[in-house]
């Protein structure tokens, strides 16, 4: 049912036209965009005495794929992990403020963190699929979720996760091997096709690219773009030519505040900030 | 080295520069194969010492597997057995075989005559002789009225001078055989009536303060229901708590605290648990004394931080990527233990386990405070029987003077090693079945 309702709205603009960019602020151009999924409101977060995000407001969109950039340790990172909640099972880490999604608010008491988790998926920087066959890694997320009742609907589910992640045609002959046996790209993917299974509305990924190499990165890359009309994404990169090829969105991150976001665009060719303008232009980060 | 260094930086041609690098390259394999050769040397000297410590229990112990058997001609005499004819099995086994067995010595050598020889003579076999007779007899009471060569066991000092270790050329009075009795075995043996027979005895039979009829059934038992108490009770309370050390419990100073106590728990001597065992468990909870019950808290008490210890280290290797990929799927933390962390470190978790059972299956002195000491004949048939283990029973042998112990003391060394190597070979075989490479 889900899955309807994003190709519904996939119809609608997901990027604004080019001349508007130059002078479009993202107050003025969340209507551009397909509706709001998640916004983040004053969000604080500790790791003990030290304070790693400052007050950060992000508002992330239908069906398009918002970048995270900024020089290491600003806290991009740590922002992501915000918006499933895993950094509650840091023990040092406390968060303030507020995260709707869907406009409701994820840090409520009476929110279960296990669905908010099989709402919102997550693909590591380092390609980290279970030391389980390739269906069932796969299949886990479904099984505990109660998702697909009888091995039919399983096969189904897993099949076409592989084929949304594009794997599919690459595994399908050895779907009860290892899926540590694949190569990084593959297991990335696969990483991927996990966290689809249990039908997400949004994935984030915390640098999913900079443990593979170009080609791997590259089907990683396009992959990221097919998702996008399904999915809402938010991505966390280093790489500013990445930020460029896959997100329509980008929000610069810097010492654990939000300098600015902006269109990707506009964000890589007049940044308003000069902070934005020394990191995109290498002078430092 | 530094004089080199500087030598190199004046600009000196490339030539020296490689050379340099040369000597300092053999220098560094120089000490590479240094550390190699010290390290086979180590590896050397403990397989070296092992086999001595092998070879001498081995060459001590085999003998024990063989018993001395003495075939005599035994004539079941009706006036002896069944003077009244009745074949009542209560008569029959009330009988004295003894007397039967003097008769057929007396048979065999008549010309022994003197009170005082006959006994020697009879002393040729063991105390318990009799008892095959009277099992013979109550088997088939037909065999009364006839004449049957039955073998006998040998008296252990028979068994120990067929197997050498009474050297015969010493004095009379240095030997615990007489002139006479190496004669009429000497006689026998010339006859065909000394012979060896595996001793199975030795594996089904409990203790016994006559050397030849004491086997380690008894103790093996005991051993095995004690193992039992001990890994039930340590192994889930162990992995319980390792696992909520390391995958629940807020890391603060109370968990320090514990786990700084639960490694000092893990150095406390063995004795101090059984001295606790012998106050709380005998002296508050009124339980049996020399229980294998007893026994195997105590071992579970001492095997409990061990495994606690292996535990914490083996769910701390699973690598915290599947934790989080598990989480990011929505598994709940009982589900991300139970089904990823739990299972990848089950192997690390039962090597330390059976490490720790292995320890427990060694261990004598905390099991002496308890009172698993004792002189048990009985096999134990249940947890609150009295009951000794194999290692008390190497103990118990160790300390007997008669000769023939010594063989009974490394026979059961053999056993229990071939225990502890079963144990570990067990674990090894566990930790490659589940190890995931993958
Ligand atoms: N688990 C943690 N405990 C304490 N400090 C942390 C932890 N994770 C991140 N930090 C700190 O928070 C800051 C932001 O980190 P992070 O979000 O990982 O940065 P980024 O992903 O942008 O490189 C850094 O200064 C980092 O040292
Ligand atoms: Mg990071």
């Amino acid at each position: 049912m889900m899955v309807m309702d994003r190709s519904n709205r996939a119809t609608a603009p997901t990027a604004p036209a080019p001349g508007a960019q130059a002078e479009a602020t993202a107050e003025a151009t969340a209507g551009v965009y397909g509706p709001l999924k998640i916004s983040a409101q004053g969000v604080d977060v500790f790791y003990g005495d030290k304070q790693a995000l400052k007050q950060v407001d992000l508002d992330i969109h239908e069906n398009q794929v918002t970048a995270l950039i900024g020089p290491s340790g600003c806290g991009k990172s740590t922002f992501l992990r915000c918006l499933n909640r895993m950094n509650d099972v840091i023990e040092s880490a406390r968060v303030r403020g507020t995260i709707l999604l869907d406009g409701q608010n994820i840090y409520d008491r009476d929110l279960d963190v296990v669905t908010l988790r099989a709402r919102v998926g997550m693909v590591f920087q380092k390609p980290n699929p279970f030391p389980k066959s390739i269906y069932d890694n796969v299949a886990y997320g479904p099984r505990i979720h109660g998702i697909g009742s009888g091995k039919a609907e399983l096969d189904e589910i897993v099949a076409t996760s592989l084929e949304r992640a594009g794997l599919l045609k690459e595994v399908k002959d050895r779907l009860h091997e290892p899926g540590t046996g694949l190569s990084g790209g593959q297991q990335q993917r696969l990483c991927i096709a996990r966290a689809i299974a249990v039908n997400p509305d949004v994935i984030l990924m915390d640098e999913p690219c900079s443990a593979l190499d170009p080609i791997a990165t590259a089907r990683v890359e396009e992959l990221i773009d097919e998702l996008r009309e399904n999915y809402t994404i938010v991505i966390v990169t280093h790489s500013m030519q990445q930020a460029a090829r896959v997100s329509q969105r980008t929000a610069f991150f810097h010492l654990g505040e939000l300098v600015e976001v902006g269109d990707t665009e506009q964000i890589f060719t007049s940044p308003r900030d000069e902070r934005t303008q020394g990191y995109i232009t290498g002078r430092f980060g | 080295m530094t004089d080199i260094a500087r030598e190199g930086h004046r600009g000196r041609p490339a030539a020296q520069h490689a050379d340099l690098s040369q000597a300092r390259l053999r220098r560094r394999y120089a000490a590479e194969r240094r550390f190699k050769l010290y390290g086979v040397l180590a590896i050397c000297l403990a397989i070296g010492v092992l086999g001595i410590l092998l070879f001498s229990v081995v060459s001590k112990g085999y003998t024990a597997f063989v018993k001395t058997e003495i075939g005599l001609d035994v004539y079941f005499d009706p006036e002896e057995i069944d003077p009244e004819g009745t074949r009542d099995p209560a008569v029959l086994a009330d009988a004295n075989y003894d007397r039967v067995i003097r008769d057929a010595f007396e048979r065999t050598f008549p010309e022994v005559s003197e009170r005082r020889e006959r006994r020697a003579l009879s002393d040729l076999v063991s105390s318990g002789a009799w008892l095959v007779l009277r099992d013979r007899v109550l088997e088939d009471p037909s065999v009364i009225g006839t004449t049957e060569r039955v073998w006998f066991r040998a008296s252990d000092d028979v068994d120990m001078l067929m197997k050498g270790y009474i050297p015969r050329d010493v004095p009379e009075t240095a030997r615990r055989v007489s002139d006479a009795q190496i004669a009429w075995i000497d006689a026998l043996d010339e006859a065909g009536q000394v012979g060896t027979r595996f001793n199975l005895d030795f594996f089904t039979a409990g203790d016994s303060r006559e050397p030849e009829l004491a086997g380690i059934w008894g103790a093996v038992v005991g051993t095995f229901l004690t193992m039992v108490v001990t890994l039930v009770l340590s192994f889930p309370l162990a992995v319980a708590t390792a696992v909520y050390l390391e995958e629940f419990a807020p890391k603060n100073r109370w968990t320090d605290l514990i786990e700084v106590n639960i490694n000092n728990l893990a150095a406390v001597p063995s004795i101090v648990f059984g001295l606790l065992g012998l106050a709380v468990f005998l002296g508050w909870f009124g339980l049996p004394r020399s229980a294998p019950l007893v026994g195997g808290m105590v071992l579970a008490l001492m095997n409990l931080p061990i495994i606690i210890i292996a535990g914490r280290a083996s769910l701390k290797a699973v690598p915290p990527s599947i934790r989080e990929a598990a989480l990011a799927v929505g598994a709940s933390r009982l589900q991300v233990v139970t089904h990823h962390v739990l299972p990848l470190a089950m192997p690390g978790i039962l090597t330390g386990t059976i490490i720790g059972m292995a320890h427990a299956l060694g261990e004598t002195a905390p099991l002496l405070m308890i009172g698993m000491v004792a002189f048990i004949v009985d096999i134990p048939s249940g947890f609150t029987d009295a009951a000794t283990v194999l290692p008390v029973q190497i103990f118990l042998w160790a300390d007997s003077p008669e000769r023939a112990f010594v063989e009974k003391t490394s026979a059961a060394i053999i056993v229990l090693l071939g225990f502890l190597v079963i144990m570990n070979a067990l674990a090894v075989i566990l930790r490659r079945r589940f190890e995931r490479r993958w």
